[in-house]
């Protein structure tokens, strides 16, 4: 329970099938520092707890910031530092929602996790879990829980998912929930909204000024305030070419103080390579039999953020590169490696950025995912 | 569910005697001390009645004891009272505590080192939970203001030498007013005789039986003390506010019985925290008591169970009928990572593996019988 209106009707419906004596409200204090918005502040506790006791619910705090700090904010700092832009909501979901919070929740004897996230979790034919899109397109939330895989399907219940965001808080009212009127909280639950990303990296970061240059000549092309806040993509503020082009980011190198512009066609991937790859149920890439070193090519829908289009791709196992080259660790060595390629080209996505896979005939339905390299 | 409570230093059940003494002037009998007529006198009397039984138990003058709204209040108007009407060679005098003081004492000592560029010297603990006096010497020096060093660790329940401290800081900061929060202390010890030796005492009813709300500060004569609470200038310019009449006559109540009773209920509670802790140091692997028993008030067990996570624990022991503390709560209800075991050295995980079992008047050997039963079926469950 959050504070907000999705984990209050959640725990509502919660309540309502299963009885107050079965369910217990948590919250989690995720962030030490100050912060205006759900997850974190202070207010938003006292809101969860009274809806929890407007539901008859026991509830609890628990304290989870260590493991916050260490697996979402640090991360999340040292990616901008070196030039990746990891999605810390999805960061926290594969740490601390649905792993240290599932093991707490084990732990204290209970059955399932239930959070208000709108994201439907099915059982198939077949006993195996479904995590699908929620019902309504303008929240679904499958994206940042698309790292999910069977053992945390079996424990997970997303009550609201069902329901479009209108029709939740339509419940609320109707329940006398005081959360029902409550907006949304939007952006990165540590992150004010007066101080901005850029504010809060520059607390914790030395952001360097660098030199934006040409993706095609090398030229260079003047002066950028802090290469540790551009992202991969990125068109906000690279102004245009001189033939009045808009240019987009198409590298970002923080070490060499340099970020590469493009014109839109530049900006252009054909698809993208993926680490920290999870599969919801097996790994559709593994080749069924015979040679195991055999490409199985899969057919796939990639959506590359939060609300981004979804696009056909086709995805494989890297190949495997020798080890020890001068360039590093090859890309088949991580196991866990995926290529993606789209059906058309797509703007380039930034380096630790989450792909969400989807079935191609089930478009509701999430294969996996992975970050991009 | 009859239910074991033993989280006694959290807080403790209001003594029948403060209750009696309080009912009065919660109803029926109405009157500002501070007024001219005969209802005034009423409850004026009652107040002086209270401060004088309080200061001779405290070992204090009747113009020594200052009331407040209870510990934090009071170890607030310790520090930046005393601090601020400090002499010392210093134009902003340095603060002196230890590293495991009540975050009544560690905030306001950060707050006015925050506000006025003071140097904040924190003293760390030895392994057991006893000031480092080694280290308080060092630390001492003529441009200190104000030395804080509580009677009893309140996580632990640690007695700390307080005669040997008085020593130290007037001999090496002869300028600094030395206070101590002796809110843990009352149950358990002589607190007059033991901190006889200090300037400022902090003390709080509701653990030693009286009602939440209200305290008192020990100030002794020639301690200026600089008021943090301005008005009519009630407690002798100290501290103003109208007096909580009930809650004070309560807490001399309370006093009297707890020190009235105090050789008895020393010796019963801890022939029931030697039993509790003895048990379950045998039955559960892995754990340990914090502090040598010999340096800890009767009253408090505390224990850390290697691989556990007191946070979890806490609410299975709460489900088991068993209410125990896995350390200081923020203002969300979050537990708080002890900032008191990391002071000792104990690691991140260790210093989450800790609670505080701690036992009071009405503590019985149903109580323990229930608590020894509990624990290591929940230690069990949450290694498993």
């Amino acid at each position: 329970m959050s504070g907000g209106v999705d984990s209050s009707v959640a725990a509502a419906l919660l309540t309502e099938r299963f009885g107050a004596d079965r369910v217990v409200g948590a919250t989690l204090k995720l962030w030490g520092g100050s912060s205006d918005s759900g997850c974190c502040s202070v207010a938003d506790v006292d809101d969860a707890r009274r809806v929890a006791g407007q539901l008859g619910l026991v509830h609890h705090v628990f304290n989870f910031a260590d493991e916050f700090e260490a697996r979402v904010v640090d991360p999340y700092v040292r990616g901008h530092a070196e030039g990746r832009t990891p999605n810390p909501c999805i960061e926290c979901n594969r740490h601390l929602k649905f792993d240290r919070l599932l093991a707490r929740a084990r732990a204290l004897g209970f059955d399932a996790v239930a959070t208000g996230h709108h994201a439907r979790c099915e059982v198939g034919p077949d006993g195996r879990y479904r995590l699908c899109r929620g019902a309504d397109p303008l929240k679904d939330q499958s994206y940042v829980l698309a790292m999910l895989g069977q053992d945390q399907l079996a424990r997970t219940l997303f009550p609201v998912g069902e329901m479009t965001k209108a029709e939740v808080r339509a419940e609320a009212h109707r329940l006398g929930l005081r959360t029902a009127a409550k907006p949304d909280s939007q952006d990165v639950c540590f992150i004010r909204s007066d101080q901005g990303r850029q504010g809060f990296l520059g607390d914790r970061l030395p952001l360097h000024p660098g030199r934006l240059v040409d993706h095609a000549t090398g030229a260079d092309l003047g002066p950028v305030e802090a290469v540790e806040l551009v992202t991969v993509g990125q068109r906000r503020g690279m102004g245009h070419s001189p033939d009045g082009n808009r240019r987009f980011v198409t590298a970002v190198d923080v070490p060499a103080r340099r970020v590469v512009l493009g014109s839109s066609e530049a900006a252009l991937a054909p698809g993208v390579e993926l680490h920290t790859v999870t599969w919801v149920d097996g790994d559709p890439t593994a080749p069924s039999g015979g040679d195991p070193a055999a490409v199985v090519d899969v057919p796939a829908i990639a959506q590359c953020s939060a609300h981004g289009r979804p696009v056909p791709c086709t995805v494989r196992r890297p190949p495997a590169r020798p080890t020890a080259g001068p360039a590093g660790p090859g890309i088949g060595d991580d196991p866990t490696g995926l290529s993606v390629v789209f059906a058309t080209r797509q703007r380039r996505i930034a380096p630790g950025q989450t792909v969400a896979l989807y079935h191609p005939d089930r478009p509701e339905t999430v294969l996996g995912s992975g970050i991009a390299r | 569910m009859v239910r074991a409570y033993l989280d006694h230093a959290a807080t403790t059940p209001l003594r029948p005697e403060a209750l009696e003494a309080m009912l009065p002037w919660l109803g029926g009998r109405t009157g500002n001390p501070s007024g001219a007529h005969a209802e005034s006198r009423r409850a004026r009397t009652a107040v002086d009645d209270a401060r004088a039984e309080i200061a001779a138990l405290l070992g204090a003058d009747l113009g020594e004891v200052v009331f407040t709204s209870g510990g934090t209040e009071s170890d607030n108007l310790a520090v930046s009272g005393a601090w601020g009407a400090a002499r010392s060679t210093r134009s902003v005098p340095a603060l002196v505590c230890t590293a495991m003081e009540h975050h009544a004492v560690l905030a306001p000592c950060r707050a006015l080192a925050e506000r006025t560029g003071a140097e904040l010297r924190l003293v760390p603990p030895d392994k057991d939970g006893i000031i480092d006096l080694e280290a308080l010497a060092g630390t001492c020096t003529a441009d200190v203001g104000l030395v804080s060093v509580m009677a009893v660790n309140n996580e632990i329940g640690t007695v700390q030498p307080l005669d040997e401290v008085a020593a130290i800081v007037r001999q090496r900061s002869p300028d600094a007013a030395l206070h101590t929060d002796a809110v843990q202390s009352v149950p358990w010890l002589d607190t007059a005789a033991t901190t006889a030796a200090t300037d400022l005492v902090s003390v709080s009813a509701h653990k030693f039986g009286g009602p939440t709300g209200v305290g008192a500060l020990v100030v002794r004569h020639g301690t200026p003390v600089r008021p943090l609470i301005h008005g009519g200038g009630h407690e002798r310019e100290r501290r103003s506010g109208t007096l909580n009449v009930a809650g004070i006559v309560a807490m001399a109540a309370a006093l009297r019985v707890t020190v009235a009773e105090r050789a008895e209920t020393t010796r019963r509670v801890a022939a029931l925290r030697d039993r509790l802790a003895d048990g379950l140091v045998s039955s559960v692997d892995g754990a340990v008591e914090t502090g040598l028993r010999p340096e800890r008030v009767p009253g408090v067990a505390h224990l850390r169970f290697a691989g556990v996570e007191s946070e979890a624990l806490v609410i299975l022991l709460d489900e088991a009928g068993v209410a125990a503390s896995a350390g200081a709560a923020c203002s969300s209800g979050a537990v708080e990572p002890s900032h008191v075991l990391t002071s000792l050295g104990l690691d991140r995980h260790e210093a989450a593996s800790g609670i505080r079992f701690s036992l009071g008047w009405t503590t019985t050997d149903d109580d323990i019988d229930r608590a020894l039963a509990a624990v290591p079926v929940a230690v069990a469950r949450l290694r498993d």
